[in-house]
């Protein structure tokens, strides 16, 4: 964890995914977020989080403040040096997954957060950078 | 986090505290699983009145844990989504399958019930 600016979680277990969804609520809450908004968040950390440990075991997720054209949020950062992702595309389609699970972890984010940016290169690790602004 | 189980009557209640991990979660569905046998319950209610939160690993644990509970001849039913939380699920397009659910503890208890006597009507009483 660092300043109030800036929260870091290290996802390296399953706890830390439950640990990243907790505090990026609490992070966000500071901004006028709808409690469903929070919830929202809340899930995409969760999802992103988990793929992480899922498919690179560790990484690292960032959580700061965001502004834009005058709107405020927040920013999610996700990124960890995997095996990377052969085809975004892909991957990127809700029901596909290689790990035997629902497909919807990448998908849902994207459609949970307002915007969403996923860079990856084989062999390398994977980066996925989300934001959601309050209304 | 262990999650504890009641029963009450034929039923198994597990009433989740607070956030839980994968592994606590594979942990309920397996204690519970194990349960309905011990205690040759009908019913279980999930209550997860209290989870702000619930992504794809979860609803795919419960959904599996619904049909493996089918499996052994009971129900299962889940209790307490919140606003916020079907929302959530909604956009992230998760779907509950085989799993009924109820507004919340007391909604669920009463379905069982009901259900359970019209068993018994069909049963030819």
């Amino acid at each position: 964890m660092l300043g109030d600016d800036e929260l870091h979680v290290q996802i390296r277990s399953d706890a830390d995914v439950v640990l990243a969804r907790q505090e990026g609520r609490r992070f966000a809450s500071r901004l006028e977020f709808s409690s469903s908004d929070l919830t929202v968040i809340s899930a995409a950390i969760s999802e992103i989080a988990r793929s992480i440990l899922e498919y690179a075991r560790t990484g690292d997720m960032h959580i700061k403040l965001a502004e834009k054209n005058g709107r405020v949020g927040i920013v999610v950062v996700a990124r960890d040096e995997g095996p990377g992702i052969r085809d975004v595309e892909l991957a990127m389609q809700d029901g596909y997954s290689t790990s035997g699970g629902l497909g919807l972890g990448l998908p849902g984010a994207r459609r949970l957060m307002d915007e969403f940016e996923l860079r990856s290169e084989v062999g390398r690790g994977t980066t996925v950078t989300m934001r959601k602004w309050a209304r | 986090m262990l999650v504890p189980i009641l029963r009450q009557g034929p039923y198994l209640i597990a009433s989740i505290q607070s956030a839980l991990t994968d592994a606590d979660l594979l942990r309920l569905r397996d204690d519970l699983v194990e349960q309905v046998g011990r205690y040759r319950s009908r019913g279980v209610i999930v209550d997860v009145t209290v989870l702000d939160v619930m992504d794809s690993f979860a609803v795919r644990t419960i959904s599996s844990l619904a049909q493996m509970i089918k499996l052994r001849g009971a129900e299962t039913l889940l209790v307490g989504i919140q606003p916020e939380v079907a929302f959530t699920m909604v956009q992230l397009g998760l779907a509950l399958t085989g799993v009924a659910t109820a507004l919340d503890l007391e909604e669920g208890l009463s379905y069982l019930d009901e259900r359970d006597k019209g068993g018994e009507r069909v049963g030819g009483r």
